[in-house]
């Protein structure tokens, strides 16, 4: 039986909570600026909690289950992270309080800025974008203030491999660049010869994304790198695949200019059903001046018996605000917190295990399914949803089937260069056995489709729906509640 | 800790890999570079890594523990236990993007709630499943009435009174883009509708405002939207929520968007952050609304579901050609917004607003009354307010501190023609006494 709607169970008159009496003498409201009628449920607290509840028993989620998505870095978010969060000191701070009563705050993103700094080997980072396709645009907007800076103007165009996420190219074109795409390899690595043919004058960076979304570390990263410095473009590092690096390689040593980190991947913060998310970035010191601000610096120097004095700062040519305040405070907690228990060789450990976890998966499943780039992986491979002998069984048929299972499916069709993709990350937070389940069902999978195709076309056959008609969502375009007469 | 593997378990591992070492699985990477010796400090347990939040979170002084009359975009107000309850389910807390609706049936529920909540709220047809927040949110208002018009039309009026961050950031979204004119900057912050009015032109694309304004003024734009209706322009209002209780809607106006900071709808200030950006509109702009929507649809056996929808505009699909990039939202805070307004409901939101209106308006009353202060912004506001005062805005925030109490915003900072002017916040979470001791605080300043 499907959950009615908070609309549904409303019934007139019912409260839910109530404030104090009002303690000051009253005033009229302001006559011609009053609202008639005010559609809102009206449902008891046991209402609200009954209906929020069984809506959450709906949801596919990592503490209930494995999530091998591809890209997403799905891994065990701490539950101690969210009673930090919580710590009455941070979550009842008011974003525009004096400095000198937010030092707790300041300190503690200040180190976050060095910490983040240090793991990607950057001189600088900002906080505040709020997610990382605005840690990208913050990147993107960071080489053009560069480029324009010296005065050269004639660089419109950005470079991104086709092995990209799709947010790259969208968030150039909203920086007004052309975007130019890359070709990969037979290896799976950016063709140079593709590189060279385009890298002129006009070329403002390249973004990359290493490991790339194939879930290789690109063998020629250096000498890509190289040759867009040496014609005169920036390198941007798509910051999504920071977990296979983590004590591995810094970015920053392999000459990338500017990189984003996704908070909510890398470093445990939940993903909340789509967010909240945050996507600090990181440059090298060419690009220092150019951040957003606020940046937290030291205005006041300390000494041995008084702590500095933290506040803001505003970098010299700043591309401007790219938010509200300083951005996504409550996952700055969490994600310091989340470093402060790993400290550099828990780093390192969260980066070879998820290695060892993709490379375990892949070396079983790889004589089932055909896995386009065979070589060691990163933290994620892709293999093809096709199988020779089921011509008719797709990726999106085996990713439903899995749901049977009670597996969430791994990322599908992207990257776009892999046929009928299926893009597969463990994370480092899964244990053997859990990943031998995975393949011996995935293998299941493989020879049900072989066997019996339709039981993979018409799945997944035991969650609360069966497939959805998108065609009819998009034609009607219910996007709201029907209201019952009676709001 | 959260790295499962026993030595055994991975000599297996490895064994069925095919490589010797967990090192030979890092061979592609240049070897010079390879293994850095990161300069962090050492590991904590969780009881070490808690008490030294514990320590940083202690070392604030927060609305908590102060009487607050700070606002200015981010406002103290009581979370009712529900919805944190609700929000820490690990059902909802660590599920991802509810791109496999089959196994989201519970978020994406949620979100069309969410929809149909903030579009009744605001009087608008439909509303996207959130943006970062209210400034982003203002900004892609922008971004949208610029694709509406094809980049045709370049002028972009922002209001004085629209919260200064929220314009500095459609600044910067802007920036990629040519010839943008940016105009309303250099009017007088406390200008009326009528002085907006005289900005229009045929080449405006969109007019921002904000309702209550930053300054906490309402005014019915219904005229001044009539007249940018005639210049063939776009209104967007960036609206507190809450106000909505019992505030005529942006949608009555006639407004073409309503955007805004959803924060006031019982998130906690966590010093800016998570945050929540809400975007709606008339049915017939859906198609060019940034972000994810939900809509409803049904299975093969007619059971009622929820899907993401139209996502051929978003960037996974649209790639250089959709006007956003934005993915990843604010999905949990929408849902604790959700919860909240469905238990506040019709009942609470309303005298959730009519608690903070009357509270602000006895401030203002007594402070007016004070000598040396004067209450500069005329009525009718909502729940904030501009005082000028008799000194420095800090220097009177230090005493009133010394008060336990949290001052308002030093206007200075934003308008330098508002220099010695304080804006006043005032919520349900401050009581008649505090109103009183603030009175007396400033009076004491004026007269120390």
């Amino acid at each position: 039986m499907a959950e009615p709607t908070i609309y549904e169970i409303s019934s007139q008159d019912r409260i839910g909570f109530r404030f104090p009496a009002c303690d000051v003498p009253e005033t009229a409201l302001p006559e011609g600026l009053i609202r008639d009628e005010l559609p809102m449920p009206e449902v008891s607290e046991l209402d609200v909690i009954r209906h929020f509840t069984n809506l959450s028993r709906l949801n596919y989620s990592i503490d209930s289950g494995y999530y091998p998505l591809g890209s997403c870095t799905m891994k065990y978010n701490p539950k101690i992270n969210e009673e930090v969060a919580r710590l009455p000191g941070f979550a009842f701070s008011h974003p525009l309080q004096p400095v000198e009563t937010v030092q707790g705050n300041l300190a503690m993103m200040y180190e976050l800025q060095l910490w983040l700094a240090e793991i990607c080997g950057m001189a600088g980072v900002t906080l505040q974008p709020a997610a990382g396709a605005q840690g990208e645009y913050t990147g993107v907007l960071i080489i053009r203030a560069y480029h324009h800076s010296r005065g050269d103007l004639k660089r419109t165009k950005m470079l991104i491999p086709d092995s990209a996420h799709g947010t790259n190219p969208a968030t150039s074109a909203m920086s007004g660049f052309e975007v130019v795409g890359i070709t990969t390899d037979a290896n799976g690595n950016v063709d140079l010869d593709a590189l060279k043919a385009v890298l002129d004058d006009t070329v403002a960076g390249l973004m990359l994304t290493n490991p790339n979304t194939l879930g290789l570390f690109d063998q020629n990263v250096e000498e890509v790198i190289r040759l867009v410095h040496e014609a005169g473009g920036l390198v941007y590092g798509d910051g999504a695949n920071l977990n296979a690096l983590l004590g591995i390689v810094r970015p920053g040593d392999l000459g990338f200019d500017i990189m984003h980190f996704n908070l909510h991947k890398t470093f445990s913060t939940p993903h909340g059903g789509g967010g909240p998310g945050s996507g600090p970035v990181g440059v090298a010191k060419h690009l220092v001046e150019f951040l957003p601000f606020p940046l937290v610096g030291i205005i006041e120097e300390g000494d041995e018996e008084t702590p500095p004095l933290y506040g803001f700062v505003r970098p010299e040519k700043t591309i401007g605000r790219m938010k509200s305040f300083h951005g996504q405070f409550g996952m700055m907690v969490r994600a310091y917190n989340y470093i402060s228990m790993h400290g550099p060789d828990g780093l390192r450990d969260i980066a070879e295990s998820a290695v060892l976890n993709a490379n375990y998966l892949l070396a079983r499943l790889r004589n089932t399914y055909n896995v386009p780039f065979d070589r060691i992986c990163m933290h994620e491979f892709v293999m093809e949803g096709h199988l020779d002998d089921a011509p008719d069984v797709h990726a999106l048929d085996i990713a439903k089937r899995l749901m049977d299972y009670d597996f969430h499916p791994p990322t599908n069709y992207f990257p776009l260069i892999v046929h009928e993709a299926l893009m597969i990350e463990p994370t480092e937070t899964e244990n053997k056995q859990t990943l031998d389940r995975f393949a011996d069902v995935l293998i299941k999978i493989a020879e049900e489709a072989r066997t019996n195709p339709d039981l993979l076309h018409t799945a997944p056959h035991h969650t609360p729906v069966g497939r959805l008609d998108e065609v009819r969502a998009a034609k009607e375009l219910v996007l709201c509640c029907w209201l019952p007469d009676k709001i | 800790m959260f790295t499962p593997h026993t030595d055994s378990e991975r000599e297996e591992m490895l064994r069925v890999i095919g490589v010797r070492k967990l090192d030979d699985l890092f061979a592609d990477v240049p070897i010079k570079l390879r293994f850095p010796n990161l300069e962090l400090p050492p590991a904590f347990t969780e009881i070490e890594a808690r008490m030294q939040m514990e320590e940083l979170a202690g070392a604030n002084e927060t609305a908590h523990d102060l009487a607050c009359f700070l606002g200015a975009g981010a406002y103290y107000h009581y979370t009712p236990a529900a919805v944190d309850a609700i929000i820490r389910r690990g059902e909802f807390l660590t599920a991802y993007t509810p791109y496999q609706p089959e196994v989201s049936q519970g978020t994406l529920q949620a979100v069309f709630e969410f929809q149909s909540l903030i579009a009744n709220l605001t009087g608008m047809d439909v509303s996207n499943a959130s943006h970062y927040d209210g400034a982003t949110a203002t900004a892609e208002a922008a971004v949208m009435a610029y694709h509406h018009f094809r980049g045709k039309r370049t002028r972009f009026i922002l209001s004085p009174s629209l919260n200064p961050q929220y314009r500095e950031v459609v600044k910067t979204y802007m920036g990629g883009y040519e010839n943008i004119n940016l105009a309303g900057e250099n009017l007088d912050p406390l200008c009326q509708p009528d002085d907006l009015a005289s900005l229009l032109d045929d080449n405006t694309a969109l007019l921002i405002v904000q309702y209550p304004d930053f300054f906490g003024r309402i005014f019915d734009f219904t005229a001044l939207i009539e007249k940018a209706h005639q210049f063939g322009a776009l209104v967007a209002v960036a609206v507190n929520p809450m106000s909505l209780g019992v505030l005529k809607t942006p949608g009555a106006m006639g407004a073409d968007i309503a955007v805004g900071e959803g924060q006031s709808l019982g998130l906690p200030l966590s010093f800016g952050g998570p945050y929540l950006g809400f975007f709606a509109t008339k049915k017939e702009y859906v198609r060019k609304i940034a972000g994810r929507l939900v809509g409803e649809t049904a299975d093969a056996e007619g059971r009622r579901g929820y899907v993401l929808t139209l996502t051929a505009r978003e960037q996974h699909i649209r790639r250089e050609k959709a006007t956003s990039n934005i993915c990843t939202n604010q999905g949990l805070m929408a849902l604790a917004t959700t919860v909240y307004m469905s238990l506040l409901g019709k009942h609470g939101l309303k005298q959730l607003a009519n608690l903070c209106y009357q509270k602000a308006h006895y401030a203002a009353e007594q402070i007016s009354k004070l000598d040396g202060y004067s209450v500069v912004s005329q009525r009718p506001f909502f729940h904030e307010f501009v005082v000028k005062c008799p000194k420095p805005v800090d220097e009177i925030n230090w005493h009133l501190l010394d008060h336990d109490i949290l001052g308002g915003y030093d206007l200075g900072q934003d308008y330098p023609s508002l220099a010695g002017h304080m804006l006043i916040a005032v919520t349900e979470m401050v009581s008649k006494d505090e109103i009183d001791a603030l009175c007396e605080a400033l009076e004491e300043v004026n007269n120390g």
